[in-house]
């Protein structure tokens, strides 16, 4: 244990997400339920919430990854401080006139909407009436040239896809993007909810906050006063510039819904059913410190150590030392979040070199692997063929590295041998005969984990998806006061007549606030 | 001084409705308190009458404002929408503003006795003055020049300007090129003008509870227009994105870096409270 016996210091609960990625089958419907709910408002037009986007690819906002470009994130200075990489404190205040690393509508894409109108209302004619596009920002008629995932399933790869930030170094050069030679795999992504957020330590008014209680990070729209330094800090670019109200908007993560105990939109809507909800304990006062460890290969066992065992006396003591009602703490116990994170160790981190440890974890991708397999005349259902391909075959394992593990492909590899032993003796299992028990023992698992990994992983229940704790009664009045509004406008807005000065009148009427 | 600030408080408002009525109450209180020459009713009507009334809305907007539109309360940045222009002119502005402000203070609120007595000469003061305001209100006006250019030129940008806006950047414009226009024509081409000896003499009258509306009658036009621009500009500024400037993030510099926050202290913000009332 890397945690040893030091004594655990403060505890908080985080309602954290992993997401089984060789389930995605990229239909975006997470995205799509996200937007209706969230921003499907005049300014945000062109912000997803939750985005899914193709692996190898530039991603959303256009190379994102590229850190060295938009300064997202931490980094350490030549004193092993951990220190924002756009810059610190001072720096921050002498670029609020004009923020030199925030991307701009184009490098989202500039949002459109269509002449429905068009469709009914046309004279009759010669030609079927079509809906041009339309420019949301001018109004003006607008040629379609980026979206959100542009290269969904590699369309356009051999023109775009080499500007995928992740592929750097000599091991890119062999990936091919032609048709027989290449892998892809669909990566949903949301905020992160950092433990570490990089956008709430950049904001300069304070307006964006940790919950305690649920960890969940949320901008306070009262106090936003529109610096934008968080939308720069946020490495993975998952705050954005409402441009009518001129605030910062970002995930919820539902947090209606999780208060309610009930899974977040992206979750519940997910047909593919990857994604898993429950609580992690960690320990507050040694975020600090593993976000700081030297190494960036280290920071993934770092964040592990943060977490804490919901199974252990001392922790459950502690816990209910800070004020971790009992309801939670059993709700961690059940938590799918924390058997994936800590007790089968087959979810990784998204960019954890980023520093800020996020919380949506990953189960990495088998079937970039199983691809180059059968491209190399291989059979995907050996596992001896698949074991030999994961240490062999480089380039989809350096590829998955460097999203996940910054770089160490042991660590993805072992994940992905865990993964195909799993599915060696569960295949055995089910065709009447007892398993690959060799397979699993050397990955470590034993024939009793392995059922329970395979129930998690492949049979996915809802209950043992989504272990959701309501929130608690005490704060019956702090959830009275939140449900009549929607938590990204204004306080106000339920009391009746309310205050817009700061939006055009444009857009003021289109937000159904007529005078 | 009690009952004058009363009566300024009460009458100010309004005097621009019923002009002939309040500037008679007016002519009966002020040569009491200037103890100089009597002032014309439209004289007192401009510098005593417009400035008090332009500084009260400034002061209740705010309250209002502050109480009633924390959702409005933003720099309303535009940056997302437009960055070429914004990335010189905006920096170009608020630096030109800041050097800008800090020269009114020294000009309007100290009086010219202090420098003396500090041993800034006349000579010393006009050359320092007339060169640094140069240069601030140069790069003031080529800033606030490269923003109203982009909020004209660039379609995206101009729909999303606010009725505020429509009234902030005119006046703000008005204000900047008819005080950089005072000063070119009269110190910088002209002969010199003191102004110290008459627009701040005004200026801390105001303030003083002691209005000299007779100082200021007399200045050169571009001056008297700066000057009733800028009260203007005050009583717009509680309606406008200006109020992002009582939002200068200076605590950050001293804050955790960490912000926590739990759950009841959200709903419980201050801001709910005042608009639940």
């Amino acid at each position: 244990m890397p945690r040893g016996k030091a004594a655990v210091g403060r505890v908080m609960a985080q309602v954290a997400m992993v997401m089984n990625l060789d389930k995605c089958i990229g239909c975006h419907t997470c995205s799509v339920t996200c937007k209706q709910t969230w921003s499907n408002r005049p300014g945000v037009e062109y912000a997803w919430f939750n985005n899914v986007e193709t692996k190898p690819g530039v991603g959303y906002p256009r190379r994102y990854e590229d850190q060295r470009q938009w300064k997202g994130g931490w980094t350490l200075d030549r004193r092993g401080r951990l220190v924002l990489r756009s810059g610190g404190r001072a720096r921050r205040l002498l670029s609020l006139f004009s923020n030199p690393d925030l991307p701009a509508i184009e490098d989202y894409y500039e949002p459109v909407t269509y002449d429905y109108d068009n469709l009914v209302s046309a004279p009759a004619g010669q030609d079927v009436p079509v809906a041009r596009p339309r420019s949301v920002l001018t109004g003006e008629p607008t040629a379609v040239t980026w979206g959100a995932n542009w290269e969904d399933g590699l369309g356009g790869a051999p023109e775009h896809a080499g500007g995928d930030p992740n592929l750097t170094g000599a091991w890119a050069q062999k990936v091919k993007f032609e048709f027989e030679q290449t892998f892809l795999f669909h990566l949903p992504r949301l905020c992160e909810h950092c433990l570490n957020p990089a956008c709430v330590s950049a904001c300069p008014s304070g307006a964006l906050y940790k919950r305690v209680e649920d960890g969940i990070v949320l901008v306070d729209q009262d106090r936003c006063r529109g610096w934008r330094m968080c939308v720069t800090a946020c490495p993975y670019k998952k705050v954005y510039v409402n441009h009518a109200t001129g605030k910062a908007e970002k995930c919820t993560f539902c947090f209606p819904r999780i208060e309610a105990g009930q899974p977040t939109v992206c979750s519940e809507t997910c047909v593919g059913r990857l994604r898993y909800l429950g609580l992690l304990l960690y320990d507050a006062d040694r975020v600090g410190e593993a976000a700081a460890t030297p190494d960036e290969q280290d920071l993934l066992d770092a964040q592990r150590g943060v977490f804490l065992d919901p199974h252990d006396p001392e922790v459950a003591a502690a816990a209910r030392a800070s004020g971790i009602p009992e309801d939670w703490l059993a709700a961690a116990r059940r938590s799918p979040v924390y058997d994936l994170v800590s007790r089968y160790k087959v979810a990784l981190p998204l960019h954890p070199e980023y520093r800020t440890l996020p919380m949506v974890w990953y189960v990495p991708p088998l079937s970039p692997v199983l691809d180059a397999v059968t491209g190399a005349g291989g059979d995907q259902d050996d596992p001896d063929h698949v074991f030999a391909a994961v240490t062999r075959l480089r380039v989809p394992l350096e590829y998955l590295a460097e999203l996940f593990t910054a770089g160490d492909t042991d660590v993805v590899a072992g994940v992905l041998m865990k993964l195909t032993a799993l599915r060696s003796h569960m295949r055995g299992r089910s065709l009447g005969g007892d398993g690959d028990e060799t397979a699993l023992k050397a990955v470590g698992f034993t024939a009793r984990e392995a059922e329970d990994l395979h129930r998690l992983l492949a049979v996915a229940k809802y209950a043992d998806r989504y272990v959701v704790p309501a929130a608690h009664k005490e704060d019956a009045a702090a959830l009275t006061a939140l449900e009549n509004r929607c938590p990204v406008e204004s306080a106000g807005e339920s009391a009746g007549r309310r205050v817009m000065l700061g939006m055009p009148a444009l857009r003021r009427s289109t937000t159904g606030d007529r005078p | 001084m009690t009952a004058t600030t009363v009566m300024m408080a009460t009458n100010a408002p309004t005097a621009t409705h019923a002009a002939h009525t309040t500037t008679a109450t007016h002519a009966a209180a002020v040569p009491h308190a200037a103890g100089a020459v009597p002032a014309s009713a439209a004289d007192l009507l401009l510098w005593v009458g417009v400035p008090y009334a332009c500084l009260a809305v400034f002061a209740a907007g705010h309250v209002w404002r502050y109480r009633r539109d924390q959702f409005g309360w933003t720099s309303r940045t535009s940056q997302l929408l437009e960055h070429r222009w914004l990335r010189w002119g905006s920096p170009l502005f608020h630096l030109g503003a800041f050097m800008v402000i800090a020269g009114h203070v020294v000009g309007l609120a100290v009086p010219a006795s202090w420098t003396e007595a500090a041993g800034i000469g006349e000579h010393t003061y006009h050359t320092v003055a007339v060169g640094a305001g140069s240069v601030a209100g140069a790069a003031m006006v080529a800033g606030l020049g490269m923003l109203c250019a982009r909020r004209l030129l660039t379609r995206r940008i101009r729909l999303g300007t606010d009725r505020s806006d429509k009234l902030l950047f005119p006046l703000l414009s008005a204000t900047v090129l008819l005080g950089i226009s005072a000063t070119a024509a009269h110190n910088v081409l002209g002969p010199g003008y003191d102004y110290r000896s008459t627009v701040s003499v005004w200026f801390r009258g105001l303030f003083a509870l002691q209005p000299r509306p007779e100082a200021i009658a007399d200045a050169p036009l571009l001056f008297r227009l700066h000057a009733l621009t800028a009260c203007l500009l005050f009583a717009a500024w509680p309606f406008t994105r200006l109020v992002h400037v009582w939002s200068a993030p200076v605590g950050y510099l001293t804050r955790p870096y960490l912000v926590y926050r739990r759950r009841a202290a959200t709903a419980a913000a201050p801001s709910r409270a005042g608009r639940a009332a």
